[in-house]
């Protein structure tokens, strides 16, 4: 134990003396940081989105063998029962897919800082037994498909963008989520910014109105219809499609290119767009050749001013650990890491997370 | 009425405490008394609890829609917009469709088990049809997503809309997914639970009957509907209310195959929607007060609906048993 002190002694004394290197070492808890003590134990829960759980729950049992003393609950309840919770301080942090509201901000206790942890697609899987090449899908059609315009596999505006696949003179049969999803969020944000009529009639959100087909529940009740139901049309998390070996879409992004849904088109999106100060940002219809267009962000929630300082020391070394070592574990789960240039920012807001005046990463 | 004259003065009472009927009470029987009687209250209160958390919770809905609530067709969450009738029409018309393939099944069961079968046939036949009310409704919908619809697809739907196409209930795009996916299943799920409540019921026949009947010259048949079912008939219904209670609540799978759109459509083919899966495919993501307003009155709407269709079933049961040529249990 001793010799561990020591070494993180000399950590932060090599810090001091090679100020400000690159890239930043993680904080550590030495004398500077004096309310975690080494092995008292804690215990976090969080709540919230189920399009990152797979990553999180890794991170969790990842951290907890380098930092036995620290146990994290995560429920996967949705990105919705997340913020209700955290809003409700039932829970020591939220994840979300869509990123707050501003009229639900404000019921909170005090400043919710969202944190980008991960990057998630949403993929078109579809069912056509005919067809052994990828399906090309423009960001019209797509609309056109969910709005009920285009019916038919054969339809002339889906051909001219397939000229060598052999597409059947059969009825479209569209699938959607039905119970309320970060996934339905971000894949209608897409289809809202690529078409006005699309945001205007039907609209964004986690539960819309939509035009036609049927509803199934869960990624995996998605999953099962289109696997079970030839000439079926779905959209699903890209773990989902790539798990069950279904066939994904190449989407045309804004840049006029077809792109298959891979964690590099993904990292491209990302890229592609501007990180702002409050880091949230829509990665929809990102710009870029190689951006996949459908690819979004997921949040943590972390409340700024931490009441238990122990609790908001512990989590906030979670959350950078998350963000930084976590980061090797997106490409298997099929998540994408946070771009360098977006991770410098993050870990600039999670240096500003305080308990009343005390900042809670103090050895960064 | 002064009971305490009743009792007779040559017995001193051990205590004081007297039934209505004038019989002195042990102190056990009086313990025993209380503690039943105010079990019995706790799920009463209970039961108002929830109702006024319901109403609670509805309020904003409540004033905002009024009565519009339930007569609207448009679920709209993006807009704030909720009308329920979608919900209603779907919760009322799988039960009952439920219930047109439940019943004959259930009860013609319940008759082989209980009449005919042969005693060594009993115990397992009985025993495996109570096994399926073991099994987790959402193993019944994921078979319902694998075998169910693709069945219904490719072989039941198109030989409906050859055969009975004139008919509006079998028209429309056939998806397997739908309203008769839904009441199949939800038939599937209520069938062991008719059918093991009316079995007991019909054991309790008395046997003179039957053997009157047969003694009469009665086929095994018309024994049955002579003397055994006018007997048995309120508490037949009983278990079909029973029955009925479970398909109005049953959520996780029927959402898994009704394909959940809020609709309403004359075929069967069509997909709906059913209160119970509305609350459990929207509540966990909801948002804003309005919409989670909104999705508490779905909830109180389908208790009210389930307190409603239990009513006319007592009412049902009553008149059932006060006609003359049935008998009574």
């Amino acid at each position: 134990m001793l010799a561990r002190r020591n070494l993180l002694v000399g950590l932060l004394l090599g810090l001091i003396a090679c100020k400000e290197s690159q890239p930043a070492p993680a904080p550590s808890a030495t004398e500077a940081a004096p309310v975690l003590k080494q092995d008292e134990a804690v215990s976090l829960t969080g709540a919230g989105a189920t399009f990152p759980y797979p990553l999180y729950s890794k991170w969790i049992s990842e951290y907890n063998k380098l930092n036995p003393n620290v146990k994290i609950n995560y429920q996967s309840i949705g990105s919705g029962g997340g913020i209700r919770q955290i809003t409700a301080n039932t829970v020591d942090f939220g994840a979300t897919d869509a990123p707050m509201k501003e009229d639900e901000a404000k019921q909170a206790s005090g400043k919710l800082f969202h944190i980008p942890a991960t990057i998630g697609a949403v993929v078109v899987a579809y069912n056509l037994p005919e067809v052994t090449g990828t399906l090309k899908l423009s960001s019209e059609v797509l609309v056109d498909i969910y709005a009920g315009k285009v019916k038919r596999w054969n339809d002339p505006k889906l051909k001219a963008d397939n000229a060598d696949a052999k597409l059947p003179a059969k009825d479209i049969s569209v699938v959607y989520r039905t119970d309320g999803s970060g996934t339905t969020a971000v894949f209608t944000e897409y289809l809202g910014k690529v078409s006005a009529e699309w945001k205007e009639k039907v609209g964004v959100g986690k539960v819309v109105r939509w035009p036609t087909g049927l509803g199934a529940k869960g990624n995996e009740g998605v999953t099962g219809q289109v696997k079970t139901t030839p000439y079926t049309i779905g959209y699903i998390e890209r773990a989902y499609a790539s798990q069950n070996k279904l066939p994904m879409a190449e989407l045309r992004n804004k840049a006029g290119k077809f792109v298959a849904p891979s964690i590099e088109a993904m990292s491209a999106a990302a890229n592609a767009v501007e990180m702002p100060a409050e880091l949230v940002v829509s990665l929809a219809n990102a710009d870029g050749e190689g951006a996949y267009p459908i690819t979004s962000y997921s949040y943590l929630l972390v409340y700024e001013d931490a009441k238990d300082a122990t609790k908001g020391e512990a989590l906030a070394k979670y959350v950078w650990w998350g963000l930084h070592d976590g980061q090797k574990f997106a490409k298997d789960l099929d998540y994408a890491p946070i771009p360098a240039t977006v991770l410098s920012k993050v870990e600039a807001r999670l240096r500003e997370l305080r308990s009343g005046d005390r900042k809670l990463l103090s050895g960064a | 009425m002064s009971v305490s004259q009743e009792v007779s003065p040559l017995i001193r009472p051990r205590s004081k405490i007297l039934t209505r009927f004038g019989h002195e009470l042990n102190w056990g029987d009086f313990v025993f008394r209380r503690v039943t009687a105010s079990l019995a209250m706790l799920m009463l209160a209970a039961l108002a609890a929830m109702a006024a958390a319901m109403v609670y919770g509805s309020a904003e809905s409540l004033s905002k829609f009024g009565l519009g609530f339930v007569t609207a067709q448009v679920w709209d969450p993006v807009r704030d917009v909720y009308g329920a009738l979608p919900f209603i029409y779907g919760t009322i018309a799988s039960s009952l469709l439920a219930l047109c393939f439940a019943v004959p099944i259930s009860i013609g069961v319940a008759i082989f088990l209980s009449e005919l079968a042969p005693a060594w046939l009993r115990g397992p036949v009985g025993f495996l049809v109570e096994l399926l009310a073991a099994v987790p409704s959402v193993v019944y919908g994921l078979w319902g997503i694998f075998v169910l619809a693709p069945w219904l697809r490719n072989s039941v739907e198109p030989l409906l809309a050859r055969t009975l196409g004139f008919l509006p209930f079998f028209q429309g795009q056939q998806r397997g997914f739908g309203m008769l996916a839904g009441g199949i299943i939800l038939a599937i799920m209520i069938t062991p639970t008719i059918s093991s409540v009316s079995r007991e019921v019909l054991r309790a026949v008395p046997s003179s009957l039957r053997e009157g009947a047969l003694g009469l010259g009665a086929t095994s048949w018309e024994a049955v509907r002579v003397a055994v079912l006018p007997y048995a008939r309120s508490g037949l219904v009983g278990a079909i209310i029973l029955g009925l209670g479970r398909a109005l609540g049953e959520t996780m799978a029927i959402t898994m195959v009704i394909g959940n759109r809020s609709e309403i459509s004359a075929s069967l083919f069509a997909p709906s929607y059913t209160m119970a899966s509305v609350i459990a495919n929207e509540f966990s993501e909801a948002t804003g007060s309005l919409y989670l307003s909104a999705l508490a009155e779905v909830g109180l709407l389908l208790f009210v609906v389930t307190v409603l269709l239990n009513v006319v079933a007592r009412l049902l049961v009553w008149r059932v048993g006060r006609l003359p040529e049935g008998g009574s249990l």
